[in-house]
């Protein structure tokens, strides 16, 4: 078997005395969509900051195309080909759609996404470039988002709660584009509270319980009873 | 009438210089939410490498910004990256305190170097030459011509802030730190890089105010005390505000002084506080 694309090995991580993450381990290989799962505070978010580099970690317990990225920094780990699409949207409020687009893509790293192929990817953006992004609704705010990230043509693109507070035809519109995103030649990891959403969009699942992987298999393998089960930890 | 007319005037060109000020201290408060206790004493710092340069080399005290405007920007960065980075964090105190201590190292390093003396650079003919405007007014050339390098600094700031990829990374890592390091951008760099365009303009104003006026090592915080007043008055976050809050600072001097030379100082303060007391979120805000 070749090397994933991203190897996370015995991951810890904490908020001052705090920890979040117990040992955690997964893989994703290229081209695959992945899932992880799991209640509120159960450590899906700092799962995915401390694989970008928001979190300190041991270099070695995040290894990135073979590199050992564990504890960033944030701007080097993009850099190497992680985006993460934070939780709650968080564009930049000074920014126009565009800029928020522009300042995404500002290190230049090659690949198949610009602007021209983001505004392609959700149309709707193109023709409100020029306004500020609080003036756009939830979900346009989320494909501005998605687009962010997807100007630095990551090999890796991170969810985090992308489907929060937006209604479910638009949550049905933003996943029906993850394939296309994935064609491309990324691969991406969603983090979903919505377990059928994410069951459905994602190829293997981990399902995280106070900061341990309870479960983890290829998405259609698992049960219901299984993941009931990992999820609540009864 | 002719003669309040030229108090006016005169007020709104030294106002530039004011704005001037003013523009370094709310770009970096702006992007980095640090307030520059040291600010005026930079200006003051320049405006001794100026002298240094323009006696040394023979250079005119203009033409010496081609060295002192690099030389601070530089100072700037390293200032920034090594010093006040370290200082940044959810407290606003300890940026406060290094820079209160800043401005105490810069004055007593001049006072040691340069003694107490009033120093002045001269400029040569252009410090009296002058244009006739209408009979009675005359403009000096050289306050025009600052005026002018005040309004071209804005706007240039203006035009990098809102339309280049520097403005938009300034931008950005004003809004969130966190996401900006998600970007790609290296925020102790960006921050960095703000300080150095704040202290390239502080080296303008620097040099203009040497031409203008004489200087000594402690002159530097009441060109702070202009400096906030200007962009309190303009409200915070507007660079034409800033410029605005300038001219009605240097109005209101003018109008002073020209009552009673001992009200110069006063008639500003007064001008400011008025500002504050009716509309404490400036002339223009910047609309979130």
């Amino acid at each position: 078997m070749s090397e994933p694309l991203l190897e996370v090995d015995g991951l810890d991580a904490f908020y001052g005395d705090f920890q979040a993450l117990f040992g955690v381990t997964m893989r994703v290989e290229a081209g695959a969509i992945g899932a992880v799962i799991g209640a509120n505070g159960a450590g899906k978010s700092t799962l995915l900051k401390s694989i970008a580099g928001l979190m300190a970690a041991r270099p070695e317990a995040i290894r990135f195309n073979g590199v050992a990225i564990g504890g960033g920094p944030a701007y080097r780990t993009v850099a190497r080909g992680v985006a993460l699409v934070p939780e709650g949207r968080r564009l930049f409020p000074s920014l126009s759609v565009e800029e928020n687009l522009l300042i995404g893509g500002q290190l230049g790293r090659p690949g198949w996404w610009n602007l021209a192929r983001v505004y392609e990817l959700f149309p709707v953006l193109a023709e409100r470039r020029a306004l500020p992004s609080t003036a756009l609704s939830g979900g346009q705010q989320q494909m501005v988002a998605i687009g962010r990230a997807l100007m630095s043509n990551p090999k890796l693109i991170l969810c985090d709660e992308i489907s929060l507070g937006l209604a479910p035809i638009v949550v049905r519109d933003i996943y029906a584009r993850l394939p296309s995103i994935v064609r491309e030649g990324s691969a991406v990891v969603i983090v979903e509270q919505d377990i059928v959403q994410a069951l459905a969009a994602s190829s293997y699942v981990y399902c995280l319980q106070e900061g341990r992987v309870a479960l983890a298999g290829a998405a259609g393998t698992l049960s219901r009873e299984a993941i009931s089960a990992a999820y609540f930890g009864v | 009438m002719t003669e309040w007319i030229n108090v006016i005037v005169q007020g709104m060109l030294i106002g530039g210089l004011y704005a001037m000020f003013a523009a370094g201290l709310s770009l970096i408060f702006g992007i980095m939410r640090l307030v520059n206790i040291a600010h005026g004493d930079l200006i003051v710092l320049a405006a001794y490498i100026a002298l240094v340069t323009a006696t040394t080399l023979g250079f005119n005290p203009i033409a010496s910004l081609v060295i002192v405007v690099p030389a601070m920007a530089a100072l700037g960065y390293g200032l920034q990256r090594f010093l006040l980075n370290r200082t940044l964090g959810d407290d606003l105190l300890p940026p406060l305190l290094v820079t209160f201590g800043l401005s105490v190292i810069i004055q007593n390093g001049l006072l040691e170097l340069f003694t107490a003396d009033s120093r002045r650079l001269q400029a040569g003919a252009i410090e009296v030459a002058s244009i006739p405007v209408i009979p009675g007014i005359s403009i000096g050339t050289l306050p025009l011509l600052q005026f002018t390098l005040a309004v071209a600094v804005i706007g240039c700031m203006q035009f990098v802030f809102y339309r280049t990829a520097l403005g938009r990374a300034f931008r950005a890592t004003s809004d969130d730190q966190t996401v900006a390091q998600l970007m790609g951008l290296d925020n102790r760099h960006v921050f960095a890089l703000g300080m150095a365009l704040s202290l390239a303009i502080v080296a303008i104003a620097g040099v203009l105010i040497a031409v203008r006026t004489n200087f000594d090592p402690a002159i530097g915080p009441a060109r702070l005390i202009f400096g906030f007043e200007a962009v309190i008055i303009g409200g915070l976050g507007s660079l034409w505000g800033t410029l605005l809050g300038g001219i009605l600072l240097g109005v209101a001097q003018g109008i002073g002084a020209h009552i009673d030379p001992g009200w110069q100082m006063l008639a500003g303060h007064f001008a400011f506080l008025i500002v504050l007391a009716v509309r404490p979120e400036g002339l223009f805000p910047k609309v979130h």
